[in-house]
């Protein structure tokens, strides 16, 4: 079991799933009619750490999170 | 150093702070950026939301970046409300010569813009609204979008 967590302006509670790969988390969320207008938006991290592949995989415990657009300052 | 503080920064404390920590370290060059909540489109202030994890993995990659200059750096970023006309960002750069701390500020508040992992809304009528369209999408973005 894995979760997604979603930042910032994105009101949307954890979500607990099993994935193999963030894959299986992008096939998820693209059905979520909640996310539509942020998936194609969003960095993608996991455990804290940014990443570029769908094919990164996923272990038990892990956690993904998305990041949508910033501006600090 | 990076700081977060609840609501708004106290400039003339932090930089001053800053200025006698470094005061003995023989740097020839201490360049601060500010910034400051102006008032426009009737806004009350903003408001802050950070993810810390992140936030620091970035931070401590640019001191990595900053340390074979000879240069190093300092943030302060407030968390949660801060209205017009107070502040919400301190950046500085303390180096041995200015041209360094010069280029450095720079590149450091502007991937600070395009990377950090903090959130924008607008304070306006009671209510807390995301800055979505003065916002950026990190490096990257897209990845599950990208997935057929």
């Amino acid at each position: 079991m894995i979760t997604v967590e979603f930042l910032g302006p994105i009101q949307k509670p954890v979500l607990s799933m099993e994935a193999s790969s963030l894959r299986d988390v992008a096939d998820l969320l693209r059905q979520d009619d909640e996310m539509a207008q942020w998936i194609d938006s969003c960095a993608v991290a996991v455990n804290d750490t940014l990443v570029a592949s769908l094919d990164t995989v996923l272990e038990d415990g892990d956690r993904v999170s998305l990041l949508p657009p910033v501006c600090g300052g | 150093m990076l700081e977060l503080h609840d609501g708004a920064l106290n400039v003339p404390e932090i930089l001053t702070r800053w200025y006698a920590q470094e005061s003995a370290s023989n740097y020839g060059a201490y360049i601060p950026f500010v910034g400051t909540v102006r008032d426009e489109d009737g806004i009350e202030g903003l408001s802050f939301d950070v993810y810390e994890p992140i936030l620091n993995s970035w931070f401590d990659a640019w001191v990595a970046k900053a340390e074979p200059l000879g240069a190093i750096l300092k943030m302060a970023h407030s968390r949660g409300d801060v209205l017009v006309h107070e502040s919400s960002y301190i950046a500085a750069v303390f180096s041995p010569k200015r041209r360094v701390a010069l280029e450095t500020i720079e590149r450091f508040v502007e991937d600070f813009k395009a990377s950090a992992p903090i959130w924008k809304y607008d304070l306006r009528g009671g209510e807390r609204l995301y800055a979505r369209e003065r916002s950026t999408a990190i490096a990257g973005a897209g990845l599950l979008g990208r997935a057929q």
